[in-house]
């Protein structure tokens, strides 16, 4: 790996991405309008101060997974993997230079979103809203990486658009949005708490209700972390120099 | 110490599912020519190029480029390569396509516009790569290939789509960096650009049925053209001749 070279690809990426202006107006408006539309369909009743957190954590999650989910599928169609992979770009560079440059997006994302929900519909946070920012950011990126890991994997489209409900519903439904995880059978229950969206739906919590402290927090956005840096290792290892 | 081969392979076997794609083929491309590999589609041209670059998944046999193993890291910088889909970003400009490769490559900033140059895509500089013809796109994809220099190119049908003086100027570029000492590996299915080539390949069923110049391949056979002289080898291997043996390489399943 080398930093000119994780550099350049990210560089590049996001290149590519300002020739397309209505991907990046979806990619920053589509989670902060869903919130917005949770908040409107829950406007008389307490529900959106206690989903609304958790939606926080949803929406950047999946809008940057199914983005990134594609991503190595489109340079292997086109032929540019094999060329890059031909040439001396490390595996590590291609997959942390779009990383980088999809968490870079995740950023400004999460940014939106979270301004959204707290200033214009109206989200309650007890704690601070820079600490709701650096989880809701974290989360971003692990919806980048784990839709990178997911797109390393990925041979067709069929198979890529089908990572989505494999790798993501499980997440959702575990996660504690319906069912509080206490309340679930102990083994759904253990395996939704290591599941990293659960902990980023839990920190968020936490943040908006004050009920723990900074510390306990900061732990929630390691353990994301210790999963974003797992899924761009494993992502770059499944990339082979060499097919069939 | 540096040979005079570029690419030596011997008994290269690379199976595709229960098909043996290519079948213990043996040969050696020289340095510092222009070596055409023709052959019908399907023949495994695209195969034995990947093996070369070292992308492709082999069953047995070795494969030496420019004296190291192919596919080993320090010839990803001594080698081009153009797949046969322009393998560039249609959302990126041209110039920015050939900006990211240089990186990737550490080539001089300045390559990029000899390469654009000597593509011809002066006028197309500034456009987005995915609004050009198909031809336009392949010299892209050339283009690249030339950034850094490298000492070995290895071309996958980089002459389909383009117009006849386009062509003839490529190929003109071709000889050019050969005189300068790069070795070009070139593939065909179309047999009127055999002539072209210093040194010719013929490519059928993963075996390569003829190694010679486009001269001796003629004189061989006596046939008018190589279309010709490609239809007399395999009618006599088929009709279990001889006479032109010489010419096969050492290829072939034993």
């Amino acid at each position: 790996m080398s930093p000119g070279r994780t550099a350049a690809t990210a560089g590049r990426v996001l290149l590519q991405i300002r020739h397309d202006p209505r991907t990046i107006g979806l990619l920053v408006i589509v989670p902060s309008l869903l919130i917005g539309l949770v908040a409107w369909i829950f406007e008389d009743t307490p529900v959106f101060k206690e989903i609304g957190p958790a939606m926080i954590a949803l929406f950047p999650f999946i809008v940057m997974f199914l983005v990134t989910s594609i991503t190595t599928l489109r340079e292997r169609r086109t032929g540019t993997l094999e060329r890059l992979l031909a040439m001396p770009l490390g595996k590590g560079d291609f997959i942390v230079g779009y990383a980088l440059a999809f968490g870079l997006l995740g950023l400004i994302q999460s940014a939106i979103a979270v301004s959204f929900a707290v200033w214009v519909c109206g989200l309650d946070i007890s704690g601070s809203v820079w600490l709701l920012f650096a989880v809701a950011v974290a989360d971003a990126l692990l919806g980048t990486t784990l839709g990178l890991l997911a797109s390393a994997f990925a041979r067709t489209e069929f198979q890529a658009v089908q990572f989505m409900p494999a790798l993501v519903f499980p997440q959702i439904l575990l996660g504690g949005i319906f069912v509080p995880r206490d309340s679930m059978p102990d083994v759904l229950r253990v395996i939704g708490d290591w599941l990293p969206l659960s902990h980023a739906i839990d920190a968020l919590n936490a943040v908006a209700n004050g009920t723990h402290d900074d510390g306990w927090v900061w732990t929630r956005i390691a353990f994301l972390g210790a999963w974003i840096v797992g899924a761009v290792i494993v992502g770059a290892l499944t990339l082979r120099r060499r097919t069939a | 110490m540096a040979t005079d081969i570029a690419i030596s392979i011997a008994g290269l076997r690379v199976r595709r599912g229960k098909t043996e794609v290519l079948r213990g083929l043996t040969v050696d491309v020289p340095r510092g020519q222009v070596v055409g590999l023709l052959g019908p589609s399907g023949s495994g041209k695209t195969t034995l190029m990947r093996c070369v670059v070292g992308v492709q998944k082999t069953a047995g046999g070795t494969v030496t480029v420019l004296d190291a193993p192919a596919g080993s890291a320090g010839l990803r910088r001594r080698l081009g390569y153009v797949t046969q889909a322009s393998s560039v970003y249609d959302d990126l400009t041209v110039r920015e396509n050939l900006r990211y490769f240089a990186r990737v490559l550490d080539a001089p900033a300045s390559d990029v516009d000899r390469v654009i140059d000597e593509t011809g895509l002066i006028d197309q500089a500034a456009q987005l790569t995915g609004s050009l013809s198909g031809g336009q796109r392949n010299r892209v994809s050339l283009a690249a290939a030339l950034l850094g220099a490298p000492e070995l190119l290895v071309l996958d049908e980089p002459t389909v789509g383009l117009d006849p003086v386009l062509r003839s100027e490529l190929w003109a570029l071709f000889h050019r960096l050969a005189d300068a000492g790069t070795s070009l590996f070139v593939s065909s299915h179309v047999m009127d650009e055999a002539t072209r080539c210093d040194r010719l390949l013929l490519l059928r069923d993963g075996e390569v049925i003829a190694d010679d110049t486009p001269a001796g391949l003629l004189h061989a056979t006596g046939a008018p053209d190589a279309e010709a002289a490609f239809l007399a080898i395999i009618h006599e291997r088929e009709s279990g001749g001889d006479t032109h043996g010489r010419h096969a390489a050492a290829g072939g399943t034993r």
